[in-house]
C-alpha cells in the first residue's frame, strides 16, 4: 500500500527534498555567520522559505501559507523593524572575544549532530503513512477540526498569550517619559514669553510654497515685498537645498500680473508698493491677499491666535520634535 | 527518505544552536532560536506525515503562534535594552556575573 | 567481729536542720561571690559570723550525741533524692555521728578562729572578701565531706575542698609561682581524686549502694580480691589529699596561700580527710590486710620524709608544712593499724588540728612582724618583741615534740606505742621521726626566737593586732589542753564506729617502756637541735657545704625533680606531639579541604564569567554528556 501512495510522487518530493533542504542550510549557515543583522535576517527568510516549500511537499498546506505569512511576512519583518531601530549598519566583528569558545562550540555542535543523527537514524523504522486519508476533507479543515475540538483549550490559552504579549510589547516597548507632557496651556504661554523676552512672533509660522504654483517645501514663501520669509523652511531641508531665488518665484506672477495690468479695471488698489524689493522687478507682489493689508509678517495665512492642529510650528525649539530627531 | 528530514532538521537545529553560541549580537541570537524553532517545526510536520495524522501539525501551528509572541517580547526586550545602552551585544558581563 | 557502723536512726526535733550546719557558709559564700563589690564593707564581717553560727549548731548536736546512748548515736538528716536509679539509688543524707561531729567541731571551730585571726591578717588586702567568701566555701565543702553518709556525697565535698584549695593557693593570682602551686595542687589532687571516683564506682558495681551503712554491711561479704582493690584505690585518694607519700609533692608549694589558709586547709583539717577517709572505710580495710599494711607504711614514709624535709627547710611554713605531712604520716600510721589506731588517728587529728594551727597562724604573726618575710634566717631574738606570739608558739612546740602533759604527748605516744605493738619496725621508725620531730621544730624556735637578731634593714618587728592574737591565745589553750580533755574520752565515744578503746584510758599517763624511750629520743632531738641552732649563730646565709641529707631535703628529696623527668616531660612531649598532629595532620586535613575548595571554587568562578554563551556552550556539553550517557547505557 505504501508503494503504491509513494511511487508517483517518489521523485517530486525528493527533488523538492533536495532543493530545499541545500537552501535551507546555506541560508542558516548565512544567518549565523553573517556580519551584519540585514545578511542575517534575509538569510532567515531564505531559511523559511524552503521550509515552507518542504511543508508544502509534506501535504501541510496551511502551515505552508501560515509559515510564509506569519514568519516570513510578520516575524522576520518585526526582526527588520528591529534592526533598522538599534541601526542598519551595525557590524560585529567574527573574531571571539572568548578564547577557544568558538572551537569548542563547533565541536559541540558537531558532537550533537553526530549523537542525534545516531539517534534519529534508529528512531523511524516504518514507512512513511502519508496525510492522504486525513487531509481527505481539506488540510485546512482536518487542522481546524483538531484545533476546534481537541485542543480548543490550548488555541484559547495562544490568543490570552499573544494578547498578553501585545499588551507587554507595548509596555516594554514605550518609553519613558522624562518630563510631562506640555499641554496647550503650556504651551501657549511659553510662546507668549518667547515673545515678550525675545521678540518671537507668537503667531503660526509661515508655510512653505508660494499660490498655487509651488507647494514643495524646499519653496520658501515671500514676504509681502517680495523677499524670503526664512521660517517657512526646515532648517533640514535649508541646509541641503540651495536657498530660492525669490525673482524667480515671483518671475511668472510679475508676468501675469504685467499681463493683467496691461487691461484697465482689472487690479485691486495696490497704493503702497514695496520699499525694497531688490529682487521683484516693478510688480506689487501681494496681490492675492486684499483682506490682511495690515499684517507685517504674515503673508500667506491671516493672523491667529488659534494654533493650528499638528506640530506646533510657532516657537523654533518645538520645531525639531517629530522629524529632526532622526538626523542627528 | 523520512530520515532525511530527522537530519535537516537536526543540522538547522545544530546550525542555530552554534549561531547562539558563538554570536554576541541579540538579533542573532534570536534569529538563530527561531532557526531552531522552525527546526523543530520540521520534524513535527514530517512525523505527521509519517504518521499520518494532523496532530503534528496542530502542534507545528501552536509553535508558531508562541514564536511569534515570544518574538514579540524579545524584540521589545531588545529594544529597551538598545535604549537604554545603545548596544546590542550580550556581551556585558557586569549583568550576568555573579 | 568489731562494728563498723551503728544502725543510723532518723533525725527529728532540731536535727533535721542540719543542713543548716552546710547552708550558713555556703550561703554566705555566694552572696560574697555573687554581691561583688557592694559587699566589701560588711561582708568579711558576715563571713565570720557563718562558721561561728554553724560551730555553734554543732556543739548542739554534740551535745544532742552526748545524750544519746553509745549505740544510738547515728542520726541521718534526708535532705533530698540525688539520683534515684533502678540499679542503685543515692540521697543526698547527711550522717551525724561520733565521727562526724568530732570534725564538724573541728572545722568550724578552727574555721572560726581562723576567721577572726583573718579579719586582722588580711585586713589591708584589696581582695578581703574574695578571699572570705572562698574560706566560707571550703568550710561549706569541707562539712560536706564530713557530714555525708554515703561515698558519693562525701565525693561532691571533696572536690569543694579541692576547688577552695586551689582557689586559697593561687589567692594572690598575680604570682606567678602561686598560680602555679594552685595548678600543681590542682592536678595532684586529681591523681589522688581518680583512685577515689574509681573506688566509689567499684562500689557502687559490688554494693548497689555507695552508703557507709551499706559498704560496712556488704563488706565482709566481698572477695578479698575486690577489698583490696577497694582499699588501694581509696589509700590513693587519701594519698593525693592528704599529701603522703607518693602524691604529697603539692603540699609544700601550697605554702604560697596565704598563712591563714595554710593554717585552716593545709594543716588543720582538709588535708586530715584523707585519714578521714580510711577510718571511715574501715571495714573494707578489715578485709584487706595487704591494703592496711600499705596504709601504714605509707604514713611511716611520709612521716620521715616530712620530718627530713622539715629539718632542711629555712622558710618557716614549709618547716611547718613538712612537718604536716610528718604528723597526718603518724595519722595515716595510727588508721594503717587497723581498728586499735583509728581512734589514735583521730585524737592525734585532732590535737594537730589546734596545735599545727596554732604554729601556723604563730608564723603568719611573725611574717606580719617582719614584713611578709618567711625565712627564718631572717628572725631571731624575736620573743621579747613578740610576747604573745611566742609563748602561744611555745605551746604548739610542745605540743608536738610531745612534751609531758601537752596535747601531743598523748596522741603521738599512743600511736608509737600502737605501731610497736602491731609492727616493731615501723614503731622504731615512729620513734626515730618523734625524735627528728624535736630536733627541727627546737631548730625552728631557736630560729626564730632565741639567738641575735637578723632582721632585713627597716623591719621593725612588732605584735599582732588582738584578732590575731585572741585565736592564737585559744588555739594555744587547745594545744596544751587538748590531750587532756580528750585522752580519757575519745576512744569510748568513737568506740561505735569501729575503734578499738585503749585500755588506759586516763588523763594520767602510764608510764611504759615505750613512753620512756620516746620521751629519750624527743629530749635528744631537743638538745641536738638546741646545740646546732640555739648555742651556734645561725648563718644569714644558707650555707651551701652541708650534708647530702641537707640537700636533698632541701629539693624536696628530689621527688618534684624526678616527676619532671618522668612525667612532666614526657606530658609534655606527648602534648606537643599530639599538638604537632593537630596542627599538622588535623588541621592540615581541615585546612586542605578548605583550601582544596577554595580553590576549586576560584577555577570553576571562571566558569561563571558573564557570557551567556559560556552559559550555554556549558548546557550544550551537559546535554551531550547526558545523551551519550544514556545512549551508551542502551548499547551496554
Amino acid at each position: 500500500m505504501t508503494g503504491a501512495v509513494w511511487a508517483p510522487l517518489l521523485s517530486g518530493v525528493q527533488v523538492t527534498f533536495w532543493i530545499c533542504a541545500v537552501l535551507a542550510i546555506v541560508g542558516a549557515i548565512g544567518v549565523i555567520a553573517s556580519s551584519k543583522p540585514v545578511y542575517s535576517a534575509l538569510s532567515l527568510a531564505l531559511v523559511m522559505l524552503a521550509l515552507a516549500v518542504v511543508y508544502a511537499s509534506l501535504e501541510a498546506g496551511f502551515l505552508f501559507a501560515v509559515q510564509i505569512i506569519v514568519y516570513t511576512g510578520a516575524v522576520l519583518m518585526l526582526f527588520l523593524f528591529v534592526i533598522m531601530l538599534v541601526g542598519v549598519s551595525t557590524r560585529e566583528t567574527l573574531v571571539d572575544t572568548l578564547r577557544g569558545h568558538r572551537l569548542a562550540a563547533g565541536l559541540a555542535g558537531v558532537g550533537l549532530v553526530a549523537l542525534l543523527t545516531l539517534g534519529v537514524g534508529q528512531a523511524i523504522t516504518a514507512p512513511a503513512v502519508g496525510l492522504e486519508a486525513a487531509n481527505a476533507g481539506g488540510n485546512v479543515e482536518g487542522l481546524a477540526q483538531l484545533i476546534f475540538h481537541r485542543y480548543v483549550v490550548a488555541f484559547e490559552a495562544t490568543a490570552a498569550l499573544l494578547i498578553t504579549a501585545a499588551v507587554a510589547a507595548m509596555v516594554l516597548a514605550h518609553p519613558k517619559r522624562l518630563r510631562p507632557k506640555p499641554d496647550q496651556s503650556v504651551r501657549l504661554r511659553r510662546r507668549v514669553e518667547a515673545y515678550v523676552e525675545q521678540g518671537v512672533h507668537p503667531g503660526a509660522q509661515p508655510s512653505s510654497g508660494v499660490f498655487a504654483r509651488h507647494n514643495s517645501i524646499a519653496t520658501p514663501a515671500l514676504l509681502p515685498d517680495g523677499s524670503v520669509a526664512p521660517e517657512s523652511i526646515s532648517a533640514t531641508v535649508a541646509s541641503r537645498v540651495p536657498p530660492a531665488d525669490p525673482a524667480q518665484l515671483g518671475l511668472p506672477l510679475a508676468q501675469t500680473l504685467a499681463a493683467i495690468e496691461g487691461r484697465p479695471g482689472a487690479g485691486p488698489v495696490d497704493a503702497e508698493d514695496s520699499p525694497s524689493s531688490p529682487a521683484s522687478p516693478s510688480t506689487p507682489s501681494s496681490p492675492a491677499s486684499p483682506s490682511s493689508p495690515a499684517s507685517p509678517a504674515s503673508p500667506a495665512s491671516p493672523a491667529s491666535a488659534v494654533d493650528p492642529p499638528g506640530p506646533a510650528p510657532a516657537a523654533s525649539p518645538d520645531r525639531s520634535d517629530p522629524e529632526g530627531g532622526s538626523d542627528d | 527518505m523520512t530520515d532525511l528530514y530527522l537530519i535537516l532538521a537536526v543540522i538547522l537545529f545544530n546550525v542555530g544552536l552554534v549561531g547562539f553560541l558563538i554570536r554576541r549580537n541579540a538579533l542573532i541570537i534570536f534569529m538563530s532560536i527561531e532557526l531552531m524553532l522552525n527546526a523543530s517545526n520540521l520534524v513535527l510536520v514530517s512525523m505527521s506525515h509519517v504518521h499520518g495524522v494532523l496532530d503534528g501539525q496542530v502542534a507545528a501551528f501552536f509553535v508558531m503562534v508562541v514564536a511569534a509572541a515570544e518574538v514579540v517580547i524579545g524584540l521589545s526586550i531588545i529594544v529597551t535594552i538598545f535604549r537604554a545602552r545603545r548596544s546590542t551585544s550580550v556581551d556585558n558581563e557586569i549583568l550576568l556575573k555573579g | 567481729m568489731t562494728v563498723f557502723a551503728l544502725t543510723p536512726i532518723p533525725a527529728s526535733g532540731l536535727q533535721v536542720y542540719a543542713w543548716l550546719l552546710i547552708a550558713l557558709p555556703l550561703g554566705v559564700a555566694a552572696l560574697l561571690l555573687v554581691g561583688g563589690r557592694r559587699t566589701n564593707g560588711w561582708g568579711h564581717f558576715l563571713a565570720t559570723l557563718a562558721p561561728m553560727a554553724s560551730f555553734g549548731l554543732a556543739l548542739a548536736y554534740f551535745i544532742d550525741l552526748l545524750a544519746l546512748a553509745p549505740d544510738q548515736r547515728a542520726i541521718t538528716v534526708p535532705v533530698y533524692d540525688w539520683i534515684a536509679g533502678p540499679t542503685f539509688d543515692v540521697s543526698v543524707t547527711l550522717l551525724l555521728d561520733p565521727l562526724s561531729i568530732l570534725f564538724v567541731l573541728l572545722v568550724t571551730g578552727v574555721g572560726s578562729l581562723i576567721h577572726i585571726y583573718s579579719l586582722g591578717y588580711m585586713a589591708h588586702d584589696p581582695d578581703r572578701r574574695r578571699f572570705f567568701a572562698y574560706l566560707n566555701l571550703f568550710v561549706a565543702a569541707m562539712l560536706i565531706l564530713v557530714l555525708a553518709d554515703n561515698y558519693l556525697v562525701l565525693f561532691v565535698g571533696w572536690e569543694g575542698v579541692g576547688l577552695a584549695s586551689f582557689l586559697l593557693i593561687s589567692f594572690w593570682q598575680e604570682r606567678p609561682s602561686a598560680a602555679a602551686a594552685g595548678k600543681k595542687a590542682f592536678i595532684v589532687n586529681r591523681i589522688g581524686d581518680l583512685g577515689l571516683i574509681i573506688a566509689i564506682f567499684t562500689m557502687l558495681a559490688l554494693f548497689g549502694s555507695s552508703s557507709f551503712s551499706s559498704v560496712n554491711a556488704g563488706a565482709d561479704q566481698i572477695s578479698g580480691f575486690w577489698a583490696s582493690l577497694l582499699g588501694f584505690l581509696l589509700l590513693l585518694g587519701a594519698c593525693g589529699k592528704s599529701a603522703q607519700v607518693p602524691l604529697q609533692t603539692w603540699l609544700l608549694d601550697a605554702m604560697e596561700g596565704p598563712t591563714p589558709v595554710s593554717a585552716l586547709i593545709h594543716a588543720a583539717t582538709m588535708v586530715t580527710a584523707g585519714v578521714y577517709l580510711v577510718v571511715r572505710s574501715g571495714a573494707i580495710y578489715a578485709q584487706a590486710p595487704a591494703a592496711q599494711l600499705a596504709v601504714a607504711i605509707v604514713g611511716t614514709v611520709t612521716l620521715l620524709v616530712g620530718a627530713w624535709i622539715g629539718c632542711a627547710k629555712d622558710d618557716i611554713k614549709k618547716v611547718l608544712a613538712g612537718s604536716t605531712m610528718s604528723q597526718i604520716g603518724y595519722m595515716m600510721l595510727a588508721a594503717g593499724i587497723g581498728p586499735a589506731g583509728y581512734a589514735f588517728a583521730i585524737f592525734h587529728l585532732l590535737t594537730h588540728g589546734f596545735f599545727k594551727a596554732n604554729m601556723f597562724l604563730g608564723a603568719g604573726s611573725l611574717m606580719h612582724a617582719t614584713g611578709d618575710d618567711v625565712n627564718m634566717r631572717h628572725y631571731g631574738a624575736l620573743r621579747r618583741l613578740l610576747p604573745v606570739t611566742f609563748f602561744t608558739f611555745a605551746a604548739g612546740y610542745l605540743a608536738i615534740i610531745g612534751f609531758p602533759f601537752f596535747s601531743g604527748f598523748y596522741s603521738k605516744d599512743h600511736i608509737i606505742e600502737a605501731a610497736f605493738e602491731h609492727q616493731p619496725a615501723l614503731g622504731l621508725l615512729a620513734l626515730l621521726g618523734a625524735g627528728v620531730t624535736a630536733f627541727y621544730m627546737t631548730r625552728l624556735m631557736a630560729m626564730a626566737f632565741f639567738g641575735q637578731s637578723r632582721w632585713r634593714p627597716g623591719v621593725h618587728p612588732h605584735e599582732s593586732p588582738a584578732t590575731m592574737t585572741a585565736p592564737l591565745v585559744l588555739l594555744a589553750l587547745g594545744s596544751f589542753a587538748g590531750g587532756l580533755v580528750l585522752n580519757g574520752w575519745i576512744g569510748r565515744w568513737l568506740e561505735p564506729i569501729g575503734a578499738e578503746a585503749p585500755e588506759h584510758a586516763s588523763w594520767v599517763p602510764q608510764i611504759t617502756p615505750i613512753g620512756l624511750a620516746t620521751l629519750a629520743v624527743v629530749a635528744a632531738g631537743v638538745v641536738l637541735g638546741w646545740l646546732l641552732f640555739g648555742r651556734r649563730p645561725v648563718p644569714d646565709q644558707a650555707p651551701q657545704q652541708v650534708s647530702p641529707l641537707t640537700r636533698w631535703g632541701r629539693r624536696d628529696l628530689y621527688v618534684d625533680d624526678a616527676y619532671e623527668a618522668a612525667l612532666v616531660r614526657p606530658g609534655l612531649g606527648l602534648a606537643q606531639a599530639v599538638a604537632w598532629v593537630d596542627q599538622r595532620v588535623v588541621d592540615g586535613a581541615v585546612e586542605g579541604s578548605a583550601g582544596l575548595a577554595q580553590a576549586a571554587g576560584t577555577k570553576l568562578g571562571r566558569l561563571q564569567n558573564g557570557y551567556v554563551r559560556s552559559y550555554g556552550l556549558t548546557m550544550l556539553i551537559g546535554l551531550l554528556a547526558i545523551g551519550l550517557a544514556l545512549i551508551l547505557g542502551q548499547l551496554v
